[in-house]
């Protein structure tokens, strides 16, 4: 089987190409939201909002009403959750993170163990990349584009919250303001990774492309790039994979993400475990050369 | 600017935090283009009372004017210039010296923040005033203690800001730098600025403030530096260790 036969051959498949659409839509805006969790160390809550989102979904599924407004509505109330108990009792932040979203991913697991339903909702929690039907698709592109273009349009915002609030205070900003829009924006993504790699893997999605560009560049504008584009290549790859050994696919796209960043950060030349002490090597065999 | 009302004026501001008392009744009026220092221990309210004047925290009572008018609006206009204290910066964050100082612009700019011309020339002139062009493209990690203020500095002067607030921005910084700062600082006072500096580096006072403050949770004397920064006086802010140590 040569290459270009190799990659069409699943594209054959209508299922398929829905897939690829819908993976490469949520890696990508997951990746453009992951570089700012990953900087103003939120991955926690990532994961926690991703969970906390299910009793919301599995409700929306109940009275019919979009997935995506029953998880905003959800990844809010986990949020005010936390707060309330970090806040009002001597239970720190982490703590408080881990209470909250497992209570609210366990009523939405019971929730889907008494709804009676012709889709199966434990593909919620794992995914059904491969199910993906025309209007689940449709779903994905309107919120994906959405949250694309408000993480686009507002970066500059979103970075300087994330660098300095205070700063963004003091010149008539509001960081509550800011903190809140990527919270919404989280519950929005979430809703949109949901689809290809379920509740469970999302926290992957919204943590290593951002922490696999952060180990590349200097400069937050590169990590924009850099890491929708590892993350869309590695959906895409990790599918194909999927397809040809006939593995799980949301799992595999997650594991091509992770492979990725193993390599990155053992050889990035800026930051990279191994690939720093050759370039040690070099300059000093350079230097050797030179004299 | 409203006729000759102060620069700051903080009227008998309390703020609680829970249970403890960060502020008692604190008073203190501070005139445009004066350079003031804050002097007090840790604890003694100092980043409580910036971010009264910041209007970040909420005073239980009292009221905090700028220029006559409410915090809001001289945020509003971009007016406040604000240099962190180094723990409070994430150094590894990949932002450029001219990123950050960039970030001065952002109250003046549109709604996506796209700088313009005016505002990229604006950066450039900043750098150069606090001499950090041949650095504009550094990581901001990889600059010098001194260089990290300067930097925030810039930022504040890319802003146009017209009152500056800078929390310790001695610590970790060499003489050299110091000096530099301190002439620095001079100049936008010079120019009509009013700036307010927190500091537990005492021998830098009497170069660089018109006037010092002594706080302990309440403004216990406002003066001259070298009236403030009479040991009797220094004790009461600090308790008696500061004069055995001389």
């Amino acid at each position: 089987m040569d290459l270009i036969t190799l990659l069409s051959e699943p594209l054959s498949y209508d299922f398929m190409v829905r897939a690829l659409i819908t993976t490469a839509i949520a890696a990508v805006v997951c990746a453009l939201l992951s570089c700012w969790l990953v900087l103003i160390g939120w991955s926690l809550m990532g994961d926690a909002v991703s969970h906390a989102v299910l009793p919301g979904v599995v409700l929306a599924y109940i009275v019919g009403a979009p997935f995506a407004l029953g998880a905003l509505v959800f990844a809010l109330l986990a949020v005010t959750l936390i707060g309330v108990v970090r806040n009002t009792s001597r239970v720190k932040e982490d703590a408080a993170i881990g209470i909250v979203f497992t209570s609210l991913f366990a009523l939405g697991l019971v929730l889907i163990s008494v709804t009676p339903s012709q889709t199966d909702l434990n593909h919620i929690i794992f995914g059904n990349l491969l199910g993906v039907s025309m209007a689940d698709l449709v779903q994905v592109v309107v919120l994906g584009v959405v949250a694309f273009a408000i993480l686009v349009l507002k970066r500059r915002d979103l970075t300087l919250y994330a660098f300095d609030p205070t700063h963004a205070h003091a010149i008539g900003l509001s960081p509550r303001r800011l903190g809140a829009l990527l919270l919404g924006l989280l519950a929005l993504t979430s809703v949109v990774a949901l689809q290809t790699v379920g509740v469970v893997l999302v926290v992957a999605m919204l943590i290593i492309p951002g922490a696999t560009a952060y180990l590349l560049t200097d400069r937050f504008s590169w990590m924009l790039l850099i890491a929708p584009v590892i993350s869309a290549a590695c959906s895409v790859a990790g599918i194909y994979v999927s397809y040809y050994l006939d593995t799980a696919s949301g799992a595999m796209v997650v594991l091509a993400q992770g492979i990725v960043f193993a390599v990155v950060y053992l050889f990035s030349p800026r930051q990279g475990l191994i690939g720093t002490r050759l370039a040690k090597a070099r300059r000093k065999r350079a230097v050797a050369l030179a004299s | 600017m409203t006729g000759n009302a102060p620069a700051i004026l903080v009227d008998k501001v309390t703020v609680h935090y829970g249970e403890v008392l960060a502020l008692d009744s604190a008073s203190l009026s501070l005139d445009p283009a004066r350079i003031c220092g804050l002097v007090g221990m840790n604890g003694s309210g100092k980043s409580t009372l910036f971010k009264a004047i910041m209007g970040m925290v909420k005073p239980d009572s009292g009221r905090v004017l700028i220029n006559g008018q409410p915090p809001v609006k001289i945020r509003k206009e971009a007016g406040i210039g604000y240099v962190p204290q180094s723990e409070d910066v994430d150094w590894a964050f990949p932002l450029s010296v001219r990123d950050v100082v960039m970030m001065g612009r952002y109250g003046h700019l549109g709604f996506i923040r796209r700088p313009r011309k005016a505002d990229r020339d604006a950066v450039e002139h900043a750098l150069e005033r606090v001499e950090l062009s041949d650095y504009a493209d550094r990581q901001i990690g990889q600059l010098s203690g001194g260089q990290k203020k300067r930097a925030f500095v810039a930022r504040g002067i890319a802003q146009g800001a017209t009152m500056m607030l800078l929390d310790e921005p001695f610590a970790g910084v060499d003489k050299r730098s110091e000096a530099t700062i301190t002439r620095l600082l001079r100049e936008l006072a010079s120019d009509g600025a009013t700036i307010l500096v927190s500091t537990h580096d005492l021998h830098a006072l009497p170069q660089l403030c018109d006037e010092a403050v002594l706080l302990m949770r309440k403004v216990l004397m406002h003066g001259t530096p070298d009236v403030v920064l009479q040991p009797e006086n220094l004790a009461m802010a600090f308790g008696l260790d500061v004069m055995n140590r001389g």
